[in-house]
């Protein structure tokens, strides 16, 4: 008998996404109500999450679908950021022209493809996941249609995107060639040697993941994508696929083919490494906000994945506070970037921030703590982040992972004190309008309160995580 | 409970930047700056006070905290002891000064400039007072924050660039260190520094853990060959924050050889010794005969501050009591006389808005309070017996004398050197005749001016002449912290035969 209590928040998210989109057909200007609703119902998605934190793994649907302490936490921490997402970013929509009643839907159904993928325990679920997720991301991207930029980085993210997906389901039909099953738990249990068929299928999952949270070399979308999508849903590009693309990672290497480590550390290794240095030696160049965090992300992508290529459980849960606190800067970072708006019309270049301390002090301020905090400066939850994942990486004595993380990060902190002295040293420009509403200054003070205190309580994230043991 | 006064020590600055942070600023700012000068006055006499209690004939971390912070593992601990309860009271001496002389040198954004400050005494007393790696890591590298928008928000021209050279050379030389104290975490299961001292850490590791240190340390004091940022970052540095600098800044990387690099891995100390001299006595003889060449008052001192830095490294790997003990104080002696100099240099900057030593020649008829106080600290930088420049330099030497002569004949060398370009920076700047035309209009110290640098002055002459009370605070953990030392190097050596 199939316990269907415990996939209430995905059954509560679909009912609301269908009433959601009655609601837009048969009421007229109905946009506004959609938007409160919607995030009104991942509100209520979030008290429904939490009920499930004490539920220990329940598998349902065949053992497809696995309700741990991993996938709750990870859906949490998902369902909040695209809270605050929606919360920023109302006053950008309408700025732009883009308030309909579509985004909202969009943003929702991707949010349950990826609680989806984060549950799923099969591979045939984690791709149905996945491709919910994706699909919303497509249109999302392309959302300001009259925007060229924003039409064709939609284009080229479907493009690249079905490639990658196509990558992946040649890997998922492999493993199951090579398994007999496409249930995680059979797989470990039916694979007793190495076999090169498989490796070759954990190598094309692998390269499909790694292109959704764009590592490199599988990263060429990202600028283009970031720099053309609306910045809201950059914001939640930059975020959330993110988080469930990690979590993924974690439960397919770690679950069934935990014994393969041999097969996959390294390329591991290898992703979090090109991605650290690449990342940030790119972005020293760029001139515009939006690229520049596309990159930032692709070197902090780097250092998650070095927690992850480590093979134990303090490996997977320092990367998992690693995302955690990720989530939290670009929440920070996003909300400052909705704040550069002057008569409508958003700005996004760094010459833009010019002399910014001036006329926007406190701005300025959560900016640079932010920017500070990416860069891994202590005593911010930056530093934290960075600290949990070496500690994490110099026991297993890979110290040579260790010293290429800890050195481009102080190549990552040259291009965000270029951003700091660009607001506090150069000379001001024009005055930014200042009638941000509360949501979005709510999420700012919130996220740089955040970082900024970290330091006072910092077992209180790690005591959380400690709880994931997937080993 | 006791009241956690080494707690309250680093974080009553803090608040204090808190509270400026909330205050609305006005047109004058007088309100802001008397609050920040009433908090760094409270936490110099609490230090004062610190320092009376102290107990002055134990050798153990006095008023440990310990609190719970890190997974339960790393926590918060401080505490101090005789080798560095005189760093503390360093930095809240000369914080006050800096905020005293904000009145003449910062024009703009007043409040954020305090708030720095602040910030600043924060982190620095927290790298004096760390008992735990790991919070020692987070206060040294925390400090790269404030002192990074000192110099570049209210720097010189090149500001820009000083900032940068300065925030990456010094995060460059730390992340290595970082890796290092991971590595100990692992190896030794804790990174509380008693606990380490007791076990000790295996020789195997040592020495690529002491280079791991040494980066840090080493771009830090700055040695040469990385001392380059140092001149930049003074020269652009507005005066509070080259005081800052000179003062304490460089004094964290003396005081973390002494703690880490000499406590922690004794055998790889005792190995890297023929290196630490080389570079030290390059860095005294080059750095010196470069401040000679210097045209800008400011470099040149920047330069002095390497060749003097040269010294303490020196002394604190002769491993004998009079170099340390030497060392220490050299420290404080080059912390008071550079903050000085650097003050000094402020006030004629203020009147003639130049740095460059050809622009004056002569001022002791128009300013002959300054002509005093000036060459009262140019002896303190020379090391004139009767001030404190020479008892640090002397001690020094002494220890340098028992383990290697011909280092400490290298060093004399150094010490002739700085006399040459010091006295001969004193001879330009203030004898000769007054003949350039805006030189004759410059005004005296006013009462601020002269309260700061006769708060200087004082101490350098006291503690040259009678240095005893330093000294009784020191030697006990000195000579303590010498025999722990020993006695690790001879049971190595004993392990290996």
């Amino acid at each position: 008998m199939i316990n269907l209590n415990f996939v209430y928040p995905e059954i509560f998210l679909s009912i609301s996404l269908m009433v959601m989109l009655l609601i837009g057909v048969f009421k007229k200007e109905s946009s506004n109500i959609v938007y409160i609703l919607s995030i009104f119902s991942l509100i209520i998605l979030l008290v429904l999450n939490f009920n499930l934190f004490d539920k220990r793994e329940i598998y349902l649907f065949n053992e497809g679908f696995k309700i741990d302490f991993l996938s709750t936490f990870m859906k949490v921490l998902i369902i909040s950021s695209g809270i605050f997402v929606m919360l920023s970013s109302s006053i950008y929509l309408k700025a732009t022209k883009i308030f309909k009643i579509e985004y909202p839907i969009l943003l929702l159904s991707s949010i349950l493809g990826m609680m989806i993928m984060i549950s799923s325990n099969d591979l045939i679920v984690f791709y149905m996941g996945l491709e919910l997720q994706s699909l919303a991301l497509y249109v999302l991207a392309s959302f300001n249609r009259d925007n060229q930029l924003s039409s064709e980085s939609g284009l080229k993210y479907f493009v690249l995107s079905a490639l990658s997906s196509g990558l992946l389901l040649y890997g998922c039909s492999l493993i199951y060639g090579f398994s007999g099953t496409t249930n995680f738990n059979q797989i470990s249990l039916n694979i007793n040697e190495v076999q090169y068929g498989l490796t070759l299928g954990i190598v094309f999952i692998l390269v499909g993941l790694s292109f959704k949270i764009s590592a490199v070399p599988f990263h060429m979308w990202a600028p283009d994508v970031y720099a053309g999508s609306p910045t809201s849903v950059t914001m939640f590009f930059a975020i959330l696929p993110k988080v469930a693309a990690l979590t993924v990672f974690i439960k397919f290497l770690y679950i069934p083919f935990i014994n393969l480590i041999d097969q996959w550390q390294i390329i591991l290794i290898f992703l979090s490494i090109s991605s650290m240095i690449f990342g940030a030696v790119a972005a020293i160049g760029q001139e515009n906000l939006k690229r520049l965090m596309a990159y930032s992300s692709i070197s902090h992508m780097g250092f998650a994945l070095a927690g992850l290529s480590v093979g134990t459980n303090e490996g997977i849960q320092s990367s998992i506070v690693y995302v955690s606190i990720y989530l939290v800067m670009n929440l920070a970072f996003f909300s400052c970037l909705f704040m550069l708006k002057r008569n409508n019309s958003y700005f996004e270049n760094i010459d833009d921030l010019s002399g910014l301390s001036k006329n926007h002090p406190l701005l300025s301020l959560s900016m640079m703590i932010t920017l500070f905090s990416l860069a891994g400066i202590p005593p911010l939850a930056g530093f934290f982040a960075k600290f949990y994942i070496f500690l994490a990486v110099v026991k297993e004595e890979m110290y040579f992972l260790a010293i290429i993380g800890l050195l481009s990060t102080v190549i990552a902190a040259f291009y965000y004190l270029r951003i700091i002295k660009i607001i506090y040293f150069d000379p001001e420009k024009e005055k930014f309008d200042s009638d941000h509403n509360i949501g979005l200054k709510f999420t700012l003070i919130i996220s740089t309160i955040l970082i900024l205190i970290y330091f006072v309580f910092p077992s209180s994230l790690t005591n959380v995580i400690s709880n994931i043991n997937i080993l | 409970m006791e009241f956690p006064i080494i707690s309250s020590l680093i974080l009553l600055p803090f608040v204090g930047s808190l509270f400026i942070f909330f205050v609305k600023s006005n047109k004058s700012n007088n309100s802001i700056k008397y609050v920040s000068l009433f908090i760094t006055l409270a936490n110099f006499i609490l230090s004062i006070y610190l320092w009376i209690i102290f107990d002055k004939s134990s050798s153990n971390f006095q008023f440990v905290e310990n609190r719970e912070w890190l997974m339960g593992l790393i926590n918060y601990k401080v505490g101090i002891d005789g080798i560095s309860i005189l760093f503390v009271i360093l930095t809240t001496l000369v914080t006050p000064l800096c905020v005293l002389s904000v009145n003449s040198t910062i024009k703009y954004k007043l409040k954020e400039f305090l708030i720095a400050i602040l910030l600043m005494e924060t982190l620095m007393i927290g790298v004096f007072c760390s008992m735990d790696l790991v919070v020692f890591y987070l206060f040294f590298e925390g400090g790269l924050i404030p002192m990074f928008l000192i110099i570049g928000i209210w720097g010189g021209e090149r500001r820009v660039y000083s900032a940068f050279k300065f925030f990456l050379y010094t995060l460059l030389g730390s992340v290595l260190m970082l890796v290092a104290i991971l590595t100990i975490y692992w190896i030794a299961g804790t990174t509380d520094i008693e606990k380490l001292y007791e076990m000790g850490i295996s020789s195997e590791y040592q020495k690529i853990l002491w280079l791991a240190f040494f980066s840090s340390f080493a771009v830090k004091t700055p040695m040469w060959p990385v001392h380059t940022w140092l001149p930049d970052a003074h020269v652009e540095a507005p005066t509070a924050g080259s005081v800052l600098l000179a003062a304490i800044l460089l004094k964290m990387a003396g005081y973390g050889f002494i703690r880490f690099s000499v406590g922690l891995f004794p055998v790889a100390s005792e190995y890297f010794v023929p290196l630490v001299y080389t570079l030290s006595i390059i860095a005294i003889i080059y750095t010196s005969l470069v401040a000679l060449m210097q045209e800008d008052m400011k470099k040149l001192i920047a330069y002095s501050s390497v060749a003097h830095m040269g010294f303490v490294t020196l002394g604190i790997f002769t491993m004998t009591e009079q170099g340390i003990e030497g060392s220490i104080f050299q420290m404080i002696s080059h912390g008071l006389v550079s903050a000085a100099l650097f003050l000094s240099v402020g006030v004629i900057y203020e009147r003639n808005h130049s740095r460059i030593i050809k622009d004056y020649g002569g001022l002791v008829s128009v300013m002959p309070n300054y002509a005093v106080v000036l060459m009262i600290f140019t002896l303190g930088a020379v090391g004139l017996p009767g001030t404190t420049g020479f008892v640090g330099e002397f001690l020094i030497l002494m220890g340098t004398f028992k383990k290697s002569f011909l280092a400490a004949f290298l060093a004399s060398i150094g010490v002739i050197l700085s006399a040459a370009y010091m006295l001969w920076l004193y001879r330009r700047v203030i004898f000769g005749k007054l003949e350039k035309s805006n030189l004759i209009t410059m005004g005296d110290l006013n009462k601020s001016e002269m309260l700061i640098l006769w708060i200087l002055a004082i101490p350098i002459l006291v503690f040259g002449f009678y240095p005893e009370p330093l000294f009784n605070t020191i030697t006990q953990s000195v000579t303590n912290f010498l025999d722990m030392y020993n006695s690790n190097i001879e049971i190595y050596l004993a392990n290996k035969e």
